[in-house]
């Protein structure tokens, strides 16, 4: 039982992770972000590409691939997502409008990402170490993730809550006209937060990779199950990003020792078609207007 | 001015000079042969051919090429490729092929990756009339098949054949007293797994073993400690995984992490790939997996070096279905070879009956299908030679039990 509930906390502590930096694209930017997979994967490859031919370590190459993911989400946002962000009328309409513009990004990403590498999978290990944990068993490498998911969720959550700059993120993603007119620069901090978000999903992409295997065509996987997340823990929130991102994990994982491991993907499903039955907005979302 | 009756005499005697040059064309000489292939450069499948088909069509192209070309007659003719990414669909490996037959109007057609696009492209290169050397795919329905298109090959075997030939090499492992008789068994619920597993199941109960662990997982599972918990918990002698390349690496990791040690340890799709023992190092030593080559043949080895070569990153072949994807490609230059023409028809019935020379050694079908098969290898210092079945030409005698998982 505690090795079932120890394997779903890091599993969901991973899915958390994973979806953190979209629910701040989204949730703030308002950028639905469909190449968000394809990023976090060319984040594996870079740290994969530091490893194997640097000898670096992963956890020290967070520091060369989160500022360099934070870099290129604020150029794309510039180059590519101002000129629709201007010329959308309303928020659901910048939504459509990036959503396509994002999902050629995704072929785009992929195909560079592809030409550097192929299409074949890679994987490497890194602090695969067995740690005895409360008498369990674990993966050293799952279990930094889980502590850096949680360690970054609450930091995120306390500096948006604490912290007047945090302050302004949030006015932005609950109402951004009027966000202006308390002299808030909603350009800018939409693009400041977008480019947190692909921070993010840098140091995600830096972390999962030590443990699991990646391909140039995985980022679909993990764009979809981040949507899941996002949506489940109510689009914008940190907290509720994490504390779904666990309810999946914890639930997939009960399931497989408990009940039979087919029906991980069913649990997923029904729990979080479950949520929106009750609370259409996610756990902790609150209806848009 | 032109009389109407001029006008139509200039148009017929223009029509009939047309018609007479199209009547010269095809005496004018082949200058190459078109060849075409649709393989999953994107999609989920694009992994798999990565690793076993693209280096091998790539590198046969370029050392025919090198060579000045196919062997037409008494010249040499070189190959123009022509290929599409049919993005891991059945959908659009089908509308591939169309083109390449209308449109591009190749001579020959390469097959894609996989057994689903393998059965998808299948009735359209059998309605063409091209020959289809079917070397990624498994299927039960090999055999229907081969009957049913006639110019179709199956070069993988049926997951009946991998199945049975595994319990086979336990049974006799069991009764030589190497292992007892509890199995645990996972397999991903997809087609690969479905189909070998539902062969396993009744094969194992037949021969005696006990079943202890049943389990399926769903494709892309990423956490999969509690399958390999819970197998452990049974202290099984053999634990048999049929799972596709990450849930392969995913399966022996978390085995390795958990201590799982049983004495036969079988992986499925990825225990023969490169990665694998780029991943696992001194920690591959014994275990088992589906395929295996000769690793110790001479014509292998050569095979292994030109691969390394001749591939973008020095990338291995993968020791199940790139030699015989290779050796496929042989036999086709070889049956073109031998008619001497681009003649679809005698090329097919050339492989139907001939004898080739290839990297896996001398190929013979019988009802368009091989006579042996490497089904079960097992990584022993370094490299993943087939052990079973058993009585195949240059088998190795399995390493049993597997040695326990060292400290990476």
């Amino acid at each position: 039982m505690t090795n079932a509930i120890f394997t779903g906390l890091m599993l969901g502590g991973m899915y958390a992770l994973i979806a953190m930096g979209l629910t701040l694209q989204y949730g703030v930017a308002r950028i639905m972000n469909l190449s968000y997979g394809e990023f976090l994967v060319a984040a594996s490859f870079a740290s994969y590409w530091l490893f194997t031919g640097w000898a670096l370590n992963p956890l020290l190459g967070l520091a060369i691939v989160v500022p360099i993911g934070f870099g290129v989400s604020i150029i794309l946002y510039r180059v590519l997502l101002t000129p629709l962000v201007r010329r959308a009328p309303t928020r659901d309409a910048l939504e459509v409008d990036s959503l396509l513009a994002t999902f050629g990004m995704m072929f785009i990403v992929q195909g560079i990402m592809l030409t550097m590498f192929g299409g074949a999978y890679f994987s490497y290990s890194f602090l695969s170490i067995p740690v005895t944990l409360f008498g369990e068993t674990l993966a050293l490498n799952r279990l930094i993730a889980f502590g850096l998911a949680v360690m970054f969720g609450l930091a995120l959550y306390l500096a948006l809550t604490r912290t007047r700059f945090g302050t302004a993120i949030r006015a932005v993603a609950v109402d951004p006209s009027a966000a202006r007119l308390v002299a808030i620069d909603v350009t800018s901090i939409s693009a400041f937060a977008f480019a947190l978000g692909g921070a993010m999903v840098a140091a995600a992409g830096v972390l999962v990779s030590m443990f699991l295997t990646f391909s140039a065509s995985s980022g679909v996987i993990f764009t979809m199950k981040a949507l899941m997340v996002v949506v489940m823990g109510g689009v914008g929130n940190l907290l509720g990003c994490l504390v779904a991102g666990l309810a999946l994990g914890l639930s997939e994982s009960l399931v497989a020792t408990f009940v039979d491991p087919g029906l991980t993907l069913a649990v997923n499903f029904a729990l979080f078609l479950g949520v929106l039955l009750v609370k259409p907005a996610g756990l902790f979302g609150r209806a848009q207007r | 001015m032109l009389s109407s009756v001029k006008r139509l005499a200039a148009g017929l005697v223009a029509i009939a000079g047309v018609a007479s040059l199209s009547a010269i064309e095809p005496a004018l000489a082949q200058t190459s042969v078109k060849i075409g292939y649709a393989l999953s450069r994107t999609g989920p499948n694009a992994g798999g051919a990565a690793v076993t088909t693209l280096p091998n069509y790539e590198m046969w192209v370029k050392e025919v090429n090198a060579a000045g070309g196919l062997k037409l007659g008494d010249k040499r003719v070189p190959i123009e490729v022509v290929q599409y990414d049919d993005r891991s669909s059945a959908e659009e490996a089908a509308k591939a092929l169309d083109r390449l037959i209308t449109q591009d109007k190749v001579d020959f057609i390469l097959p894609p990756w996989g057994t689903g696009l393998n059965l998808a492209v299948g009735p359209i290169l059998n309605k063409a009339g091209y020959p289809h050397l079917a070397s990624t795919a498994v299927t039960d329905r090999a055999p229907e098949l081969a009957k049913r298109w006639p110019n179709s090959f199956w070069l993988l075997g049926t997951s009946a054949g991998a199945a049975n030939a595994l319990v086979e090499l336990l049974v006799k492992l069991r009764t030589e007293g190497k292992i007892g008789d509890t199995v645990a068994m996972v397999s991903v619920a997809d087609g690969f797994g479905i189909d070998l597993s539902g062969a396993a199941r009744p094969a194992l109960t037949k021969a005696n073993f006990k079943l202890a662990y049943d389990k399926t997982y769903p494709v892309g599972t990423q956490d999969l400690s509690p399958l390999v918990n819970e197998a452990k918990a049974l202290n099984p002698d053999v634990f048999i995984a049929f799972s596709y390349p990450p849930d392969t690496l995913g399966l022996t990791e978390q085995a390795r992490i958990a201590g799982f040690n049983p004495k036969i340890f079988y992986t499925g799709v990825g225990t023969a790939f490169p990665l694998y023992k780029g991943k696992f190092g001194a920690n591959t030593e014994g275990v088992m997996g589906i395929g295996g080559w000769s690793g110790d043949s001479a014509a292998i080895k050569d095979y292994l070096a030109r691969h390394k070569a001749a591939s973008a990153n020095g990338a291995e072949p993968d020791r199940w279905a790139s030699a015989v994807t290779y050796s496929s490609l042989q036999m086709l230059q070889q049956a073109i070879e031998r008619v001497g023409k681009i003649d679809r028809e005698a090329v097919i019935k050339d492989l139907q009956t001939g004898t080739f020379d290839t990297v896996i050694g001398k190929v013979k079908l019988e009802n368009n299908l091989p006579t042996k098969y490497w089904w079960v290898g097992q990584w022993q210092g370094g490299e993943f030679y087939g052990v079973g079945p058993a009585g195949n030409e240059g088998s190795r005698a399995p390493i049993v039990p597997k040695p326990a998982w060292k400290a990476p």
